[in-house]
């Protein structure tokens, strides 16, 4: 798809998608990720700086994917999972590792891994999964 | 005074795969038949508001408004919506609004969706379109792994059963069975749903809403107006719209659809009612876990006993508040355009007494709920007959 294959469209993300790094606003204290463009809580008061995430959290719901979108079908089925992580955001993310240990409040990392690629000459999309620990 | 504003026609296609009739045939036939239903004629019209999701990526088709109004030979304003699911919604608002403001006299609705002419995973592709593409269509999820998400946690919280998610898809493919238009009119069973493939865990084929071709529109007009053509008025006396954040985790709590209780507290003022008064709604259920946090988002019942409600029968045909008497996204079908319009139809036949076989007896009050995505959009309609 074309917006899958921009370059620059994945470029930019970078940092965030491969290093965890969100943003603070400076002035509620409250931490964002993704990162956000803005401070909805104090808006044009708010003041955002980057912020490095730790990678760690649980995880507040999950699901398994038997029925995948194109680009994912060779995948299934896989594990999807909203993360809470420690330092408050909820993020959404793939579970990988040991899935017996799958359950809602259990342990999770980020692992950096390969997400999907766009076809044989496209871009191939890496970014964290949640390892279960 | 505020000027009242009514629902004079409706009309609707059958819903399903029409592989013989194009989006364009579509549109025009729900049209034509909500002119002739309302008694009026083209040159009656004074503008337009067609709802679609994506023209663009199920058929290539951008600029929808203008060609719905070409093809009918009118040169009126004709205006696309697009909110995702909620786009049909979210346009018979706009018409809403068009009329109450004193601008325009009598305004078409249409909603429409053309879905089948491209693969399964295609369509996948394009309605994750709704959600936020760059932080969860990135990673793979779907919509049914959105709503499995939410149904996993509600099922936490709250100790909802697979089985009470599954008598939603039961007692809408009921209410299917009676209604001419419905996609799926067939009887279905607990066991069928919970042995059926797994789509997203606990979502099975059977909790999901379908792939669908359709179109659905009505006719909005200014109650004085309206008096030329149909003593029959159906009042909107209450409409709501609110939006939450595109990306289901950045989402306080994954248990309510936040942007549904907003826009039904702005419905519900602006009619001067309490949730207990209506009598029959038409709820956004393109997951079962959907109906289910509708109910209880809309105030029906209280938070966490949605499932409980469903069990003990109370959405049914002949229980307290009868929800999706057309059979809802999930049987009667999902055209994602159409489905926010289709549900004003459905109501306006309740409050006319002209639902056939599914009417609900003596129905006076009824409600609309659409939704977009995950949840970032919710259009809430309350409609209400005089006589």
């Amino acid at each position: 798809m074309s917006h899958r294959s921009s370059v620059p469209l994945a470029w930019r993300r970078f940092e965030a998608r491969y290093r965890l790094v969100g943003n603070r606003c400076l002035t509620c204290g409250t931490i964002y990720f993704p990162p956000n463009a803005i401070c909805p809580k104090c808006r044009r008061k708010g003041k955002l700086e980057k912020y490095q995430l730790k990678g760690e959290g649980k995880i507040h719901t999950y699901t398994i994917i038997h029925a995948a979108p194109s680009g994912f079908e060779k995948r299934v089925p896989y594990c999807i999972a909203i993360i809470e992580l420690d330092e408050g955001p909820k993020v959404l993310g793939e579970v990988v590792g040991d899935l017996t240990l799958l359950d809602i409040g259990a342990r999770v990392r980020a692992v950096f891994r390969k997400i999907y690629e766009d076809g044989e000459d496209g871009i191939i999309h890496y970014g964290l999964k949640w390892e279960l620990v | 005074m505020t000027r009242r504003v009514c629902v004079i026609g409706v009309g609707l296609t059958k819903f399903g795969e029409h592989w013989g009739k194009g989006f364009r045939e579509l549109a025009i036939e729900a049209g034509i038949k909500a002119i002739e239903d309302a008694g009026i004629s083209g040159k009656d019209i004074d503008a337009m508001y067609i709802g679609n999701m994506s023209g663009g990526r199920f058929i290539g088709q951008e600029h929808i408004a203008s060609l719905i109004a070409g093809e009918l030979g009118l040169n009126i304003p004709a205006t696309r919506v697009e909110a995702a699911c909620a786009s049909g919604g979210l346009a018979v608002r706009q018409a809403y609004l068009a009329v109450l403001s004193g601008k325009h006299d009598v305004v078409l609705v249409g909603g429409v969706e053309k879905m089948t002419d491209v693969k399964t995973s295609e369509a996948a592709l394009t309605l994750v379109g709704a959600a936020d593409q760059e932080w969860e269509g990135y990673h793979g999820v779907t919509f049914p792994g959105l709503y499995a998400l939410m149904a996993r946690r509600h099922m936490y919280e709250y100790g909802t059963t697979r089985e009470q998610l599954a008598m939603v898809a039961v007692k809408n493919h009921e209410n299917a069975t009676k209604n001419p238009i419905a996609q799926y009119p067939y009887p279905i069973t607990i066991e069928s749903v919970i042995n059926s493939p797994p789509i997203a865990e606990p979502l099975n084929l059977l909790d999901c809403s379908p792939i669908t071709d359709g179109a659905a529109a009505i006719v909005v007009c200014a109650e004085d107006v309206a008096k030329k053509f149909t003593d029959k008025l159906v009042h909107i006396a209450g409409s709501g719209h609110a939006t939450d954040t595109l990306a289901l985790h950045d989402r306080e709590s994954l248990t309510e659809i936040k942007a549904t209780k907003l826009a039904a507290k702005m419905a519900y003022e602006e009619a001067g009612i309490k949730p207990a008064e209506v009598d029959v709604a038409e709820v956004h259920d393109c997951f079962t876990i959907a109906e289910i946090l509708a109910i209880e988002d809309l105030g029906f019942v209280e938070k966490g006993k949605g499932g409980e409600f469903v069990e003990d029968g109370e959405t049914r045909l002949d229980g307290s508040i009868p929800i999706n008497t057309s059979g809802g996204l999930k049987a009667c079908g999902h055209p994602v355009g159409a489905t926010g319009v289709k549900q004003i139809a459905e109501i306006v036949l309740q409050l006319r007494g002209e639902a056939g076989e599914r009417q609900v007896k003596d129905a006076r009050i009824g409600l609309t709920h659409n939704v977009g995505g995950s949840g970032a959009t919710a259009v809430v309609h309350i409609l209400e007959r005089d006589w």
